[in-house]
């Protein structure tokens, strides 16, 4: 399966030994801490799991060579969803003994998702078609070459496929319309600050002088 | 035999190699954090009209070391109900994450760790991901204050790098390269901090923002949260704390000066100006925006939570947005795209 082309793309120096080894590690432990967001009794110590997935994840994309793909990881999942997602939980109180109840009740639905991602990746992997996705063969180039995948990426992405990233781009608006809208209620008698007004505040306007006998005092 | 000397030609000595180079950047930050912390407290009693530090050593130099030694001494406190292995770890991931960045910083040509081609994500990465030692330490310490600083930690550090994104994605469009060799050479005939000042600005201010500093420390604010996220730490793992806030105080300094003050490069290259090493014009920068940072925090009270959130969202991001509208255009009227 591995063309001797691609990795001499991958290994200038040629060092096996280091580059399986990475792998290796790198694979274990993004499989064993997605086997521990899954088990993980405490909510919050799945997210944190989640999260070493995520960077783990992103190492493996880097010994490809998808140096670009690895910084989006860190940066979009791990930096921004990651972080708001642990917000979230940490919010929550989660009833976890409750949660779980339900495990065999959905473990038929969750077998079913994960049989069919499996049949969708190998029809992928074994229809020969892997070599032509252009995406891949564009990505999979060393990370200390000069050639910067970045730029090949962006080559593909607004050409070939500039529809459908657009269409994503459009699908992501609409996902947070809809998110706003649910969100937006219109309460009375909330005390707002307009920063507008405040600043313009004056003198003549909000200020009132009065003279004040002694001993009689005023009314405001 | 000759299996083992090609291991140690492919394996050991490369390895000694880059440990000797991380060293040498590491005791370098670590040493200039302790004279950062010694500085900040004498700028500020300047500012103060006060003397500041000036027992320990000469006019108080070492102040700051025996200040660790004191911290390291102390007992370590570990709270009973707290989560002990995160409660550990965070400051340490705090530690690192400061660290870490520094893998890619150019300091004069070819003097860089890691030559990568996407140096800038990387940084912009880094940073980011500095929110998960604050928000684990709040959540660990399994306390009121921790835990309300570190929930205001992650909204800000969210909040900011929204804009910190798109500043860089300013800077990206007058360079054409993602690296960081590249950000700085393209600036060899203006220091971007002139086309972009107000993008500069954002940026200043959002490192600001991003290294808990004031006016936006927040997530420590000591006058409503006794310490935030800190408070329930003591001893080795405070100073952990202490000196990744400074650490990291440098590197965005150092993201800074990169970006925007034209790194290594002096600022005229003409004779008396380019006499002086690279390291050194890209060092003092650093010391420049260091400085700012410090009279920053001695001049401006600290911004109010809604205040803070409503100069991320409603004046920052319009406005890098709108700026980087603005550059792309400029760009493609006058044929100035980098290719």
């Amino acid at each position: 399966m591995k063309s001797p082309r691609i990795y001499n793309r991958i290994h200038p120096t040629g060092n096996m030994f280091l580059y399986s080894f990475s792998f290796y590690l790198f694979s274990t432990i993004a499989v064993l801490s997605a086997l521990m967001v899954i088990s993980a009794k405490n909510s919050v110590h799945s997210v944190l799991f989640l999260i070493l997935s995520f960077v783990n994840s992103s190492a493996l994309f880097v010994l490809l060579g998808a140096e670009f793909l690895a910084m989006i990881l860190v940066v979009v999942y791990v930096g921004a969803v990651a972080v708001l997602f642990l917000f979230v939980v940490m919010m929550l109180d989660i009833n976890f003994i409750k949660l779980r109840e339900g495990f065999l009740q959905y473990l038929p639905f969750g077998v079913l998702l994960g049989a069919v991602l499996l049949l969708e990746l190998s029809m992928i992997f074994f229809s020969n078609r892997l070599s032509k996705v252009t995406l891949v063969e564009f990505s999979t180039k060393p990370i200390f070459s000069d050639f910067e995948n970045t730029k090949d990426l962006g080559n593909v992405l607004y050409t070939e496929y500039f529809y459908l990233f657009q269409l994503s781009g459009l699908i992501l608006l609409v996902a947070m319309i809809g998110s706003i809208v649910l969100t937006l209620r219109d309460r009375s008698g909330v005390k707002k600050q307009i920063i507008y007004d405040q600043v313009n505040v004056d003198t003549v306007n909000y200020i009132e002088k009065k003279k004040v006998k002694l001993r009689e005092g005023t009314n405001v | 035999m000759d299996n083992s000397l090609s291991l140690i030609n492919d394996l050991i000595i490369p390895g000694l190699i880059i440990v000797a180079q991380i060293l040498a950047i590491i005791i370098p930050v670590l040493l200039s954090v302790a004279f950062l912390v010694y500085a900040e407290r004498k700028v500020l009693a300047l500012i103060q009209l006060r003397k500041g530090p000036n027992i320990v050593g000469p006019f108080g130099l070492f102040q700051s070391f025996a200040d660790a030694l004191k911290l390291l001494a102390k007992e370590n406190i570990i709270p009973n109900r707290s989560n002990k292995i995160i409660f550990l770890i965070a400051p340490m991931i705090t530690m690192v994450l400061s660290l870490i960045g520094w893998a890619v910083i150019p300091f004069a040509p070819g003097w860089v760790i890691s030559d990568i081609n996407v140096g800038i994500m990387y940084l912009f990465a880094v940073s980011s991901l500095g929110v998960y030692g604050i928000i684990m330490a709040g959540w660990a310490s399994n306390s009121q204050y921790p835990f309300l600083g570190a929930l205001r930690s992650a909204a800000q550090m969210v909040s900011y790098e929204v804009s910190i994104g798109f500043v860089i994605i300013t800077v990206l469009l007058c360079v054409g390269s993602l690296n960081l060799t590249k950000v700085v050479e393209a600036q060899s005939t203006v220091w971007f901090a002139i086309p972009l000042l107000p993008m500069f600005i954002i940026f200043f201010i959002c490192a600001l923002a991003e290294t808990n500093r004031l006016p936006f420390d927040l997530p420590e604010d000591e006058a409503s949260l006794v310490a935030g996220f800190s408070t329930e730490y003591s001893s080795a793992s405070f100073v952990l704390f202490f000196l990744a806030e400074y650490a990291s105080m440098i590197l965005m300094s150092a993201m800074t000066v990169i970006l925007f003050l034209g790194g290594w490069l002096p600022p005229f290259d003409i004779a008396p100006f380019n006499y002086i090493p690279s390291v050194f014009w890209f060092m003092l920068k650093i010391t420049f925006i260091l400085f700012l940072f410090l009279w920053v925090r001695g001049t401006f009270p600290r911004y109010r939570y809604d205040q803070l959130m409503r100069l991320g969202w409603k004046v920052f991001l319009p406005l890098s947005l709108f700026w980087v509208v603005v550059t792309a255009g400029f760009l493609v009227m006058f044929d100035l795209l980098p290719t």
